[in-house]
């Protein structure tokens, strides 16, 4: 088994607000092994792109690491703390250096005032000593890579010019440009066209191949994780609640969240099935449950409901390493 | 595995009740809560309230009449009384201050000199009775504090012996009550015309902004200067004052009207007044029941602002000699008495009447920030 | 032809934008030659991405956008009415039988009032009740169908997530007990595991209610779950429509085939199979010549380039657009 390229583990981060103290990731813990896809899968209040952030250092001021948080970077031989670096200098290892990242409005993410090519630039000469005509032509070459055609002419357009799929894909050239070691997707399509999703799905998986790097996916369609994901991480209200392959988690999910999330999505393989909703609402982060946090929504919990209410479940894993945090699946695995 | 035993009891550091008032909450209320956070807003507001109250009963407050007839004859220029409890001859419970005397001294070819009794005290008593004043009709002659013989010049007096003090809480009145005015009469134009400029959009929208433009480039100076040639000096001095206030509300405007235009177009595109539109609603309904409620707050907050700059064009014009004139009672006035050397050298407490209004604008500019920032309580709740 | 509640008939809408500098003035074609029945007590889904003129063509029928050519009728079982005249007392009569639904549940309800305020405002507009107390009580009754108690009736907005907010914009558009409702992106913007709660909640509606629903959205597994007719929009016109199951089972259009592959499948080990569209959407503005979709469309060919293609019928109900819709078949 290879070291893992980044190890997040017990990652607990508040936030200061004007109501108190708010918890938005609770015991957070996973590997990421080089040349794999990671999708993290959570809705509103799931903690998933404040998770991602973390990786890169870029939450808010007002974001407070507990104590036992550690996220492990392994580069080369050599292992970085990430919570540790408080120097900009030092930051820049992991901000578009060896970890990379694409957001979901791409219209939001390019300066609107300078042209792509010049951001293009930019980003490579922070992180190396080439000079700006050798940064040029590396900046083209990856537009021509992403499937931007005419990319010289592209080079010194503005973001307004290009439409909403072209954005994303220069965006992917920019965070690649570097050649990092992870990139991060923050929900990268939720904004795209759906023929214009299956493009850029297309394109990330080839980059995967070519670049041999590792992919953070996070997003909200499952359908989109299991066409692009080796592996599925499923965040509820802050805490992970399910880990395994893609195959594990969405064949037999062990979570009940999990598999009323899958049973409440509609599959155009069986039209006249009722969709069957997850009952009740996210609870507010102000309001986070007792025990397991999922407990207020789960219609599962039957016999043993009293526990899972008092109750923080244990992260388990089982022997094909899918683990799993419920009492009625260890519960299972204990009878 | 055995699980391990925990139990949590959540992060919910509020409780039930506040969590149903936060729900039920208008939006004046969010707005009050969220400006009760900030420190500076609050001390602002304290200190601003305490100083229009104290311009409002400056009457009241103030040992004299602030005008001619109030002035001290035997204590011109003279430096402030500061009222003391123990000086060389003994403690004493009462403050009190020392006696003046005036003679002409032939040191100094005959001019007046101020000599300093020490043995002759003058307490200060509370409430005594003194000059005449009206307050909403009715005649009163009480005031907070005074001295049994003579009179207490906390701030000093001018050239002509007016107790600066007393001057000092008639002019925070004055230059309020200018600024309301002003401040009133820009804001009805503004609404008026910001409103239907914002509303209606179109052609009529590019007009409105023409003249609004137009307006606010006229030039203030030459604008008074003019206006200072054309009042005759037969007008009485409240009749000056209102025209003074008025004219500044007509040259505020413009500043308003684009605000209030600009609310209104943001809001005029919100899904919810499309919502009402499609249930037929009048222009009237939708305007009373949507867009209006939704700027009062951004309104009150640019109200509060102007109040200072008004304040201070008033202060300047009347400084150069453009807007109230002695008797009138204002900061503008109080400071044309400065520009003289004599007076810049020898009685610095002419300038003490300054820091009051340094301290009311700055009121005003924690306030209007404080509103403002407090003033928009649902932009965290959009995703 | 009686139990078609709403039919567009060649309708357009165009919308001129600011000429800049000299010639021609742009125009945004937003829905070109349109045709469309919508049958009484119907759930009809309008399906496209962007620049489709999905959300305008909805407008339009709720007479909220113009209509450049052709006609909207809507006929009940009470009146009658051509879209394009309509105004005055009949068009106030329209807004109370024809409601919309908006997409963004956090814009559509204003801050300032509480529920039962918004959910009471049609009535008080339209004048439907008389007196507070009958005001009152309807609004409970529809609060009480989208599942909303007595006591979310006096908060404000900013005190319900995404999901509840929607089911407030759902009572607000029943209230005035409408005929026609149509849903623009109603659950685009909630989490997943609330959308199947809402989208259960609007097919409850209108299985009680008999209202007819249009149901615009860009997700077509949404759509098939909860419409039983749909039509398929791109870059302004209707390419294919037809009843739910036979759009799946006879898909005709290139189009339609080629958004039902890009759906990524929940199964990993189903790959999408390759009818990968090529290129951009182009802008309504300047829009290909003849078939609209033929700079994308992978069977394209020179009559496709030079001739737009005939809005017919292929089978019972079933219509498309396309020159070579039975070849590709």
């Amino acid at each position: 088994m290879t070291s893992p390229l980044i190890s997040v583990k017990d990652l607990t981060l508040r936030f200061k607000t004007d109501e108190g103290l708010v918890t938005a990731v609770n015991n957070v813990s996973f590997d990421i092994a080089p040349g794999e896809v990671l999708g993290l899968v959570g809705e509103s209040g799931s903690g998933k792109s404040v998770t991602a952030k973390a990786l890169m250092m870029l939450n808010a001021e007002n974001s407070v690491y507990d104590d036992s948080s550690h996220i492990t970077l392994s580069l080369d031989g050599e292992d970085i703390e990430v919570l540790s670096l408080k120097r900009p200098k030092d930051q820049m290892v992991i901000r578009g250096g060896a970890i990379s990242m694409i957001f979901q409005e791409p219209m939001a993410s390019f300066a609107p005032a300078i042209t792509i090519g010049d951001q293009m630039v930019e980003q490579l000469m922070i992180h190396s000593d080439m000079t700006p005509a050798q940064a040029k032509e590396i900046s083209i070459e990856m537009l021509t890579r992403v499937g931007i055609p005419e990319p010289a002419q592209r080079f010194g357009q503005y973001a307004f010019e290009f439409s909403g799929g072209m954005r994303q894909r220069a965006m992917i050239a920019m965070a690649l440009s570097t050649k990092p070691r992870l990139l991060i997707a923050d929900e990268p399509t939720t904004a795209l066209d759906v023929t214009i999703q299956a493009q850029v799905i297309d394109l990330m998986k080839d980059l995967v191949d070519e670049f041999h790097m590792s992919i953070l996916f996070i997003t909200h369609d499952l359908g989109v994780i299991a066409q692009t994901a080796d592996r599925v991480a499923v965040m509820y209200l802050g805490n992970l609640v399910e880990t395994g392959t893609v195959r594990q988690v969405i064949n037999s999910p062990a979570h009940p969240y999990t598999r009323g999330l899958l049973n409440s999505l509609p599959k155009l393989d069986d039209l006249e099935a009722p969709l069957t909703p997850v009952p009740g609402d996210i609870p507010s982060p102000l309001d986070r449950p007792s025990g397991c946090v999922f407990h207020t929504r789960c219609v599962e919990s039957g016999a043993i409901a009293e526990r899972c209410r008092t109750q923080i479940p244990v992260y388990t894993s089982d022997s094909a390493n899918h683990q799993v945090s419920c009492h009625l699946a260890t519960q299972g695995d204990e009878s | 595995m055995t699980d391990t035993a925990t139990i949590e009891d959540g992060d919910a550091n509020v409780d039930q009740s506040r969590k149903e008032a936060y729900f039920t909450a208008g939006q004046g209320q969010l707005i009050w809560a969220r400006f009760k956070k900030q420190r500076a807003a609050m001390v602002g507001a304290a200190v601003l309230i305490i100083l229009v109250l104290s311009g409002m009963f400056a009457s009241f407050l103030t040992p004299y009449d602030p005008t001619i007839e109030g002035r001290n004859p035997d204590y011109q220029n003279g430096a402030p009384n500061i009222p003391k409890f123990w000086d060389e001859n003994g403690f004493s419970f009462r403050p009190f201050i020392y006696t003046f005397e005036r003679t002409r001294s032939i040191e100094t070819n005959f001019r007046w000199v101020t000599k300093v009794n020490k043995d002759k005290r003058r307490y200060v008593v509370l409430f005594p009775e003194g000059d005449k004043y009206t307050m909403l009709g009715i005649t009163f002659r009480t005031h907070l504090f005074g001295v049994d013989q003579g009179k207490i010049h906390l701030f000093g007096t001018d050239a002509t012996g007016k107790d600066i003090y007393s001057r000092t809480f008639h002019a925070i009145n004055t230059s309020l009550a200018v600024g309301t005015i002003g401040v009133l009469i820009a804001f009805v134009l503004a609404l008026i015309i910001g409103g239907v400029s914002g509303y209606y959009g179109g052609w009529i929208d590019s007009v409105l902004q023409m003249i609004t433009d137009a307006v606010r480039t006229i030039p203030a100076i030459p604008l008074f200067m003019a206006l200072a040639a054309f009042i005759p000096d037969t007008w009485s001095s409240e009749t000056r004052f209102f025209f003074i206030s008025i004219i500044l509300g007509f040259i505020g405007w413009p500043t308003l009207a684009r605000r209030v235009r600009t609310h209104l177009l943001t809001e005029r595109n919100q899904e919810y007044v499309l919502a009402a539109q499609l249930c037929g609603a009048s222009a009237g309904h939708v305007i009373r029941r949507h867009l209006l409620p939704s700027f009062t707050s951004y309104i009150i907050v640019d109200l509060i602002i102007s109040f200072p700059y008004m304040v201070l064009s008033e202060t300047a014009l009347s400084f150069i000699g453009l807007g109230l004139k002695e008797p009138v009672n204002s900061l503008g006035v109080m400071l044309q008495n400065v520009t003289k050397a004599d007076v810049l050298l020898n009685y610095q407490w002419n300038f003490i009447p300054v820091i009051f209004f340094i301290i009311l604008v700055l009121a005003f500019v924690f306030v209007g920030d404080g509103l403002r920032d407090a003033a928009d309580p649902y932009a965290d709740t959009k995703k | 032809m009686s139990d078609v509640l709403i039919a567009a008939r060649n309708l357009s809408v165009h919308f001129p934008l600011r000429r800049l500098g000299f010639g021609e003035r742009p125009v945004v074609r937003a829905c070109e030659g349109i045709n469309i029945e919508i049958e009484k007590g119907s759930f009809f889904g309008l399906v496209g991405e962007s620049g489709s003129g999905k959300t305008t063509l909805g407008r339009a029928m709720l007479k909220a956008a113009p209509i450049s050519h052709g006609e909207v009728v809507f006929s009940d079982d009470e009146v009658t009415y051509d879209l394009g005249t309509l105004q005055g007392p009949e068009l106030k009569d329209y807004r109370k039988r024809s409601q919309l639904i908006f997409q963004d549940p956090y814009a559509a309800l204003s801050p300032r009032m509480t529920v039962r305020d918004i959910i009471a405002e049609p009535l008080e507009v339209m004048g439907l009740t008389s007196g507070r107390e009958e005001t009152d009580a309807r609004v409970r009754e529809i609060a009480a169908k989208c599942r909303l108690n007595l006591e979310h009736l006096r908060r404000f907005p900013h005190a319900f997530s995404g999901g509840q907010r929607q089911r407030i914009s759902i009572a607000r558009a029943l209230v005035s007990d409408p005929k026609f409702i149509v849903a623009d992106e109603s659950v685009a913007a909630l989490d997943v595991s609330i959308q199947a709660d809402v989208l259960n909640l609007l097919n409850s509606i209108q299985r009680e209610s008999g209202i007819t629903f249009l149901f615009i959205s860009h997700d077509l597994s949404v759509i098939a779950h909860t419409c039983d007719f749909v039509a398929v929009m791109y870059l302004g016109q209707i390419v294919e429509a037809a009843p739910t199951h036979k759009l799946f089972s006879e898909t005709s259009h290139p189009y339609t085939k080629a958004l039902l592959s890009a759906i990524p499948s929940l199964d990993p080990d189903v790959r999408g199979n390759a009818q990968r569209l090529e290129g951009e959407i182009p802008s309504p503005i300047n829009p290909p010549p003849g078939c609209r979709f033929n700079t994308r469309c992978p069977h394209a060919q020179d009559r496709c380039r030079k001739e737009v293609p005939e809005w017919r019928e292929l089978s019972d109900k079933h219509h498309v657009a396309c020159h070579f819709a039975e070849e590709l078949a």
